[in-house]
């Protein structure tokens, strides 16, 4: 909006600097996917193409899904990452539906409580939790996964600013049809902020997807490595030797993601812009 | 996110009186009201206070993982971190890495989002593919980053040889891994700041650059110069904060690619506390590392609400 016509050459100039940028910020993903298709003779004879001139991608593929689990760890990722929103929501509903709603003592610092919470970040934390967790026996399980994530500040927070803008009237009217306070929360106000829930929902289970820190402390077991922690040890297996169902597995890892963030990449990025602008 | 203002408003809020309630009816009100803020309250003290608490109790003690006794040491833990040229070079390692994604990030960021803000054309196509790095899963990137940058059969030294330039072994090289490891965190971070950046690009009033037109800002330089980037100042400054966060807490990369390595020449601060914590099982020195590292990550984050209050202010 910095000029409303253009002259051609600039309208030009703008496409081939955007198509430059946006070549070097793809690089990497067409690169691992091409190696993934490729046989290791052609990866080792290091050419330019894309396209291999024998296609690999059947033997890498199932080589990266029979070799090492790697269903298994993507399957591991679902349970771990479904699990740790679900209580989420679970724990931080009621919590935001009670501060942002209800009157009460200890209100203020609860929330203060929670302010002070967001700023921590969780590898700080890792150390007195590796040790809670081994005094309570959960480590290595998928208990030792979720856990530390069960209270998410930032969802409490994210939640009370959301119910704040339901008026007080629904809330009255409900308790007046006999709704219970948990009633409310679950049939009355989650609904009403379902944007809220959904954006909140795709950023945990997109980090949570994605994190290495926690997983690699909490678990040795191959079985319940989620799928940045299998990939990492798939890799140092490999040592480098078997690059394609490596990279297949890495491929295998991102798609899910890629397809999530296809279908909601325009509101996730106009609702992280609103949250970060305001 | 605007902290600081919500926290002035439940100040305001919870000083006013709670009207005309009896008091039955308030003790069940609270009774109501604390069954259910209760378990998130008690999973906050469990997984954040405690822990926090436990961090720097155990930074004073002499404890390792495992041992059944310990005894208070003081600040040693702390003398011993700082006197280490292991941790000295991890503390040095990740100022240098930020000094150089910060900028980095910030200068890409805007200088794409201009570009895309500057046409009507493939917007939304050019910010999705800006934006991708920043949600794909880091540690599946840095092997494909690791295969770009493989010295015989990467894509990067197979270009700069066909070119007739010099390769180098990207990785393995003390000179070259940690601008390498910052050009990944670039690549990773700037659409983010691009996202930032173009929500304040749209924020900005058009009267403002009619304004500056009359009075003689014909070039779009000078347009950028007396009207963009003043008006995207409060916007600069968050990116300026948040990116920088991220570019402390950055992990994934250099436990993927290098382990620190060659030497200590891309050993970074969390990569350092993970190693002492949880390899070396060296917990008090460990503790100690994380709570350098948290005593950095506050004030950063309240340098940011400082900030952002500000700018509340004059809204």
């Amino acid at each position: 909006m910095m000029t409303r016509t253009f002259p051609a050459p600039t309208a030009i100039f703008r496409h081939a600097a955007l198509l430059v940028t946006a070549a070097l910020i793809l690089a990497p993903f067409v690169w691992m996917v091409s190696l993934s298709i490729k046989p290791p003779g052609e990866i080792f004879r290091a050419s330019f193409s894309f396209w291999p001139e024998q296609f690999y991608g059947i033997e890498n593929y199932t080589k990266a899904i029979t070799k090492v689990p790697v269903l298994r760890y993507m399957l591991n990722g679902v349970i771990v990452c479904a699990s740790i929103l679900a209580l989420q929501i679970a724990v931080c509903a009621p919590a935001a539906y009670a501060l942002a709603k209800l009157e009460f003592a200890g209100r203020d610092l609860f929330f203060a409580l929670v302010l002070i919470a967001l700023l921590l970040p969780q590898e700080v934390l890792a150390l007195p939790l590796f040790i809670l967790g081994y005094k309570i026996g959960i480590l290595n399980s998928y208990a030792a996964l979720i856990f530390p994530y069960v209270v998410s500040p930032f969802g409490i927070f994210l939640f009370r600013q959301f119910f704040k803008t339901i008026p007080d009237d629904v809330v009255h009217a409900a308790r007046l049809d006999g709704y219970s306070e948990l009633g409310i929360v679950w049939k009355i106000m989650i609904p009403m902020a379902l944007p809220a829930i959904v954006a909140f929902g795709i950023f945990s289970v997109v980090s949570h997807w994605n994190s290495l820190f926690w997983p690699l402390i909490a678990v040795q077991d191959q079985n319940l490595m989620p799928a940045p922690l299998g990939l990492m040890s798939f890799r140092s297996e490999e040592a480098g030797s078997d690059y394609g169902p490596l990279m297949a597995a890495a491929t295998l890892v991102l798609a899910p993601l890629i397809m999530v963030f296809m279908v909601a990449q325009k509101w996730m990025v106009e609702g992280l812009a609103a949250g970060a602008v305001k | 996110m605007s902290l600081p203002n919500s926290k002035r408003e439940a100040r305001r809020r919870g000083a006013s009186p709670a009207s005309a309630n009896g008091r039955s009816t308030r003790l069940s009100d609270m009774i109501a009201a604390w069954t259910l803020a209760g378990p998130a309250l008690f999973l906050l003290i469990v997984l954040f206070f405690l822990p926090v608490l436990a961090v720097f109790v155990i930074a004073l003690t002499d404890w390792q993982f495992g041992a059944s006794t310990l005894s208070f040491v003081g600040l040693a833990n702390f003398e011993e971190v700082f006197a280490d040229r292991g941790f000295r070079a991890s503390l040095f390692n990740t100022l240098a890495y930020v000094a150089i994604v910060v900028p980095g990030t910030i200068v890409l960021g805007l200088a794409v989002a201009l570009l895309i803000e500057s046409g009507k054309s493939f917007r939304a196509f050019y910010r999705a593919i800006h934006f991708l790095p920043y949600m794909a899963t880091l540690t599946a990137m840095a092997i494909a980053w690791e295969a770009l940058l493989h010295p015989t059969i990467g894509l990067v030294n197979q270009t700069l040889a066909g070119l007739g330039l010099p390769t180098a072994n990207w990785l393995r090289d003390e000179s070259t891994v940690l601008p390498v490891l910052a050009a990944i965190g670039i690549w990773q971070n700037l659409g983010f700041a691009m996202v930032l950046f173009l929500a304040g690009l749209k924020s900005i009033p058009q009267d403002l650059y009619h304004a500056a037109e009359v009075d003689g800002a014909d070039l779009w330089l000078d347009r950028l110069r007396t009207v963009t980037l003043p008006m995207l100042g409060p916007v600069f400054m968050f990116v300026l904060i948040v990116v920088a966060l991220k570019a402390f807490e950055t992990f994934d990369t250099v436990q993927v690619l290098t382990q620190g390595g060659p030497g200590h020449a891309s050993e970074m601060l969390l990569f350092t506390l993970y190693r002492e914590s949880f390899q070396y099982l060296r917990t008090g020195y460990g503790a100690s590392v994380a709570v350098v590292f948290l005593i950095i990550v506050v004030a950063l984050t309240l340098i940011q609400a400082r900030v952002m209050d500000k700018k509340v202010h004059y809204q």
